[in-house]
């Protein structure tokens, strides 16, 4: 048999963008009929059939430029040679894409692209992965006529100041395809041409500007576009051009981007978008396309380890001791206290399979229903309100609806860092016209950037946002704007009546609400009213909605707010909450949340309850678990003592640092299973070590209830996958697993779980990703949710009025602390601070207003010390006036800092969702570290400590 | 369990269903606890005097019991 090894190569580029028209157009080129959509370019449909132009300026990820003149076809009756990018199709065109006439001047204009280049394409880091020197074999260069002694732009210095990628000016072209990714793909507008001739350059920013200096946000779209190598990453200067490539998903945000993992052998060469995955159209941000190195840093744990106590030194063991000691003490645990002194944590970075291992291990295995996840932190009031109100906690659009919304309403929520690669279609959209409108109290990015506006900046008091939403209602309701014939449709009637006879109030009007929301009556009233009459009304959220006291009846407010404008079951709509991590949304489809089995099934129906007991074997608590926070409260009183935490450190994560030390620390078992020794693992008696989201095979859920595969591509530094680990441990305390592949496992899933019924690995090869409900009625899958009414039948308006926080401001401390997150860290940076984006952001920073700092002598870059009633930290000033006087706002990336030392234990009534946006807090001068931050740290580093056997 | 943290859940709950009306929010706070308190939280506060519960609180945990 003969074999043909597969050659690494570019993906199939296009030329221009592909266009969605329900019109057909028929032409002939190069006697071959072709059939594509009308407004395809000329060049489009040449390589739709199989064809090949020759070009340098064009790409399909940007619009057609016209400006190389290598793409020139003939077409009959039309006057000489015009560019195939930028001629669209007609029908009945005749072209001819390989005449002489068509030859002679491609050569020709090669010739004078590399009279001025250098021929060192041996040395060079694209060499074979160059289109310039692709173009030049098409054309048959053989010479150059003019040599390559004339004037020339060579001889430039490099800019290597991006951590990740080089500019060698002297191999630009200057064909502007990085200039345009910036502006079309990215959005951020970083990068121009200046000069002319042979003075043309790219320039990041002003004049003194290197990339890392500029705007540039780093997210690899010009360095995906460059021609040559002019952008190329350090990688593969470093390391050679890759010989084979691996679709997989991303393990950051909820955005869910697929990627080539381009490799030699087990060596990651770079990570390039995938033009076909559907969440990201091949693009990509910082941490996905480059912040991989964490994957083999120095830190990364790779063998198991135990201690009798979190005061003794780590000693390493075998995966077989480490298991046994597991067990027997899980095992003991169980049968002196009980099966509800056990539970677990599942993560949301890791798989479908995985955590859904994770909760039967702690449902079949241990006998409690006491598992929680990081949702319980972020988006649990998602899931409470919007299945209260729709029957489902799904977010109810695809990515690719943004592009039909009119307005855009973005509450509490920070794309352009938070969840980037939508964040740039977003802005795509705005940039052709759609209306946005910001409620937020500091003034994001997306509030105003490049060629972007908001209609509406609502910078609300932080804590007041069901008053915000009720004064909108209010507006909508008793100003006529309320889709009466959605309502009447698709609604319960009595619950709608109720509830607008309640907002209609008038101590619900933005004139009577805004000493409480310090929003502008008229610009709230003028919000209300573009939202309710200015088309297609978008509504996408974050955690400034969630991660209040009120952030459930804030996501009911919102979905009332959907309804009542008519909002919901179309494309351009809809209530999309906007998940932070890469699987969050997985994690609580598969059962991880302590009152519900997986499918959002509650633990008390005895139906379902049976059905998991039969296909299991075994008897099921019927009562709900702890949350996160209640596991702290009862380890406290003595009734909780075991915990195994998979790929969450919410030491540093959780509220109140104090308080869950000392739940931890009165434990008698943690079991951290992680990549690092985290700071969850400074109290813990067992640490398994984890594998990356590059080391496994599984699937991830975005936050469009997209499933995709995460697929290996090099084995596990600690030996086993996570799922592999999991059931390990399972196995050891006497469950009888045998899983040999993720795909048994999301087979069980799919026979367990109504809205996964039709997903299997071998449907997610074939079709791509698939979006949850995937069942009878939607075999393929559900982009858009409620189409055809909401899923509990008709939508249920729900009265939420305001409610105060009982975070108070006073003397002691005025002033209102929100937290969030910058684009080149995530979350608590165990994976970014581990890579060399720290480049960007290499410490927690305090955004303070000018006038609060003057107050308290503040300047821009001194220490001060921030403290609540909780407990207090110091980290550097940024005064600037993103932030109104009265808010301060930090991140919590950095465990020197922790952030959440400050954080109280106020959360979200009806879900625990930690109070994280509204902290009362001082802020005075300080000279260094807190007595707590140095504490720590001393406490951390002798935790941290491994004992060293010495060699027999 | 902090029999104090307990209370000043349940009176959140209730505090935030109070606009659905009296009867409806106590029926809600019963049902809130039913479906996401666990079986040592349930018995603790029912344990309590419940002196410190708002009426529909308290109305909703002595239905509990």
């Amino acid at each position: 048999m003969g074999f043909e090894r597969p050659p690494y190569s570019r993906q199939a580029d296009f030329g221009t963008p592909e266009v969605l028209s329900e019109q057909q157009v028929t032409l002939t080129i190069d006697g071959r009929e072709v059939t594509v959509p009308a407004g395809t370019s000329v060049m489009r449909a040449v390589g739709e059939c199989g064809g090949s132009i020759p070009s340098l300026c064009a790409t399909d990820s940007v619009k057609a430029f016209g400006s190389c003149r290598m793409c020139l076809v003939e077409i009959e009756g039309m006057r000489g040679t015009p560019a195939s990018c930028t001629t669209p199709v007609m029908p009945g065109m005749v072209v001819h894409t390989q005449t002489d006439k068509v030859a002679r001047i491609r050569k020709s204009v090669m010739e004078l692209y590399i009279s001025d280049h250098p021929l060192d394409c041996l040395t060079c880091s694209a060499n074979n992965d160059c289109e310039l020197q692709d173009t030049a074999a098409e054309v048959g260069l053989r010479d150059v006529r003019y040599g390559y002694d004339g004037a020339n732009h060579m001889g430039q210095a490099d800019d290597v100041s991006n951590p990740y990628f080089a500019f060698e000016p002297d191999k630009c072209i200057a064909c502007s395809r990085c200039v345009r990714a910036c502006d079309e793909v990215q959005g951020t507008l970083a990068l121009t041409i200046e000069g002319r001739g042979f003075e043309s350059k790219v320039r990041a920013g002003q004049a003194e500007d290197t990339f890392l200096s500029s705007d540039c946000v780093s997210c690899g779209a010009c360095v995906q576009a460059c021609p040559t190598s002019a952008l190329m990453e350090k990688s593969v200067m470093e390391l050679g051009k890759p010989e084979r490539s691996v679709i997989t998903t991303c393990a950051y945000c909820g955005v869910g981007c697929t990627f080539r993992a381009e490799m030699k052998g087990e060596q990651l060469v770079r990570m390039v978008p995938w033009k076909d995955g559907k969440a990201n159209r091949g693009h990509s941000c910082v941490k996905g396309r480059f912040a991989w190195g964490y994957a083999n840093h120095q830190d990364r744990i790779t063998k198991p380890m135990i201690r009798e106590s979190v005061d003794l030194p780590w000693r390493e063991v075998s995966w077989e001791e480490a298991l046994s000691y597991t067990a027997t003490k899980l095992n003991a645990i169980k049968a002196q206290h009980g099966p509800r002194a056990l539970g677990g944590i599942s993560s949301s970075r890791c798989t479908n399979e995985e955590t859904f291992l994770v909760q039967k291990l702690v449902r079949a295995g241990f006998g409690s229903n006491n598992v929680d996840t990081c949702a319980r932190v972020c988006h649990s009031p998602t899931g409470y309100g919007l299945s209260k109100t729709f029957g489902t906690s799904a977010g109810t659009q695809d990515f690719d609806s943004v592009m039909d919304a009119d307005v855009v309403m973005i509450i509490g929520a920070n794309p352009t860092d938070g969840h980037p690669v939508f964040a740039s279609r977003l802005k795509r959209r705005l940039r052709q016209g759609a209306k946005l409108i910001v409620i937020d109290p500091r003034r994001t990015d997306i509030v105003r950037s490049p060629h972007i506006e908001a209609a509406h900046h609502l910078a609300l008091q932080p804590g007041t946002n069901v008053a915000v939403m009720t004064a909108m209602a209010h507006v909508i309701v008793t100003e006529g704007l309320a889709a009466e014939a959605f309502i009447q449709e698709r609604c319960e009637i009595d619950e709608y009546q109720d509830w607008a006879r309640f907002v209609s109030d008038e101590r619900h009007s933005p004139e009577v609400l805004e000493p409480v929301t310090r929003v502008p009556a008229a610009e709230l009233r003028a919000a209300a009213r573009l939202f309710a009459t200015g088309g297609n009304g978008a509504i996408y959220y974050g955690l400034g909605v969630t991660e209040h006291s009120q952030g459930s009846s804030t996501v009911m407010s919102i979905a009332n707010l959907a309804m009542v404008t008519g909002n919901i079951g179309r494309r351009g709509v809809g209530v999309n909450p906007l998940r932070g991590q890469n699987n969050v949304q997985g994690a609580c489809d598969m059962g991880s949340f302590p009152h519900e089995l997986p499918g959002y099934r509650h633990i008390s129906g005895s139906a379902v309850r049976e059905l998991f007991e039969a296909d299991w074997g075994v008897d099921l608590d019927p009562e709900p678990g702890l949350r996160i926070p209640n596991m702290l409260d009862a380890a406290l009183d003595g009734s909780f003592r075991a915990l195994y935490v998979q790929g969450e450190d919410i030491l540093q994560s959780d509220p109140n640092t104090h308080h869950v030390a000392a739940g931890l620390k009165a434990m008698e078992l943690v079991i951290v299973h992680d990549l690092f020794l985290n700071e969850t693992a400074n109290y813990a008696h067992v640490f398994l070590p984890g594998s990356t989201f590059l080391e496994k095979d599984g699937t991830f859920t975005n936050a469009e209830r997209r499933i995709q595969l995460v697929r290996k591509v090099m084995e596990p530094a600690n030996g086993y996958a996570d799922w592999e680990v999991t059931q390990e441990l399972a196995k050891a305390i006497g469950l009888g697993w045998n899983y040999a592949h993720p795909s048994e496992i999301m087979d069980e899933i799919a026979r367990l779980t109504p809205t996964f019924a039709g997903v299997s690995f071998n449907r997610l090869e074939a079709e791509g990703s698939l979006q949850w409900p995937v069942n009878e009625a939607n075999p393929d899958g559900s982009p858009i949710m409620h189409v055809n009414g909401f899923v509990r039948g008709k939508g249920k308006f729900i009265v939420t009025d305001y409610v105060p926080t009982d975070e108070k401001t006073g003397p002691r401390y005025p002033l209102l602390l929100t937290t969030g997150r910058v684009l080149s860290q995530y979350n608590v940076g165990a994976q970014t601070r581990r890579t060399a984006n720290n480049v960007w952001h290499q410490e927690d920073v305090l955004e303070i207003h000018p006038l609060d700092a003057e107050n308290r002598g503040v300047k821009d870059g001194d220490w001060v010390r921030l403290a609540s009633r909780t407990g207090e930290t110091t980290l550097r000033a940024d005064v600037t006036d993103r932030v109104a006087p009265g808010v301060v706002y930090t991140t919590f990336h950095h465990p020197a800092t922790q952030a959440n030392v400050v954080t109280t234990e106020y959360s979200d009534w009806a879900t625990n969702c930690p109070e994280y946006k509204v902290t009362a807090v001082q802020v005075l001068p300080s000279n260094g570290p807190t007595e707590w931050q140095e504490s720590y740290a001393s406490w951390s580093e002798k935790s941290r400590r491994v004992a060293r056997v010495p060699a027999e | 369990m902090d029999i104090e943290r307990l209370t000043y859940m349940a009176n959140q709950i209730a505090r935030n269903l109070a606009p659905q009306g009296e009867a409806q929010a106590t029926e809600l706070t019963l049902q809130h606890l039913k479906d996401f308190w666990d079986p040592r939280m349930k018995a603790a506060i029912l344990a309590s005097d419940r002196s410190g519960l708002l009426p529909i609180a308290r109305a909703a945990v002595d239905r509990l019991g």
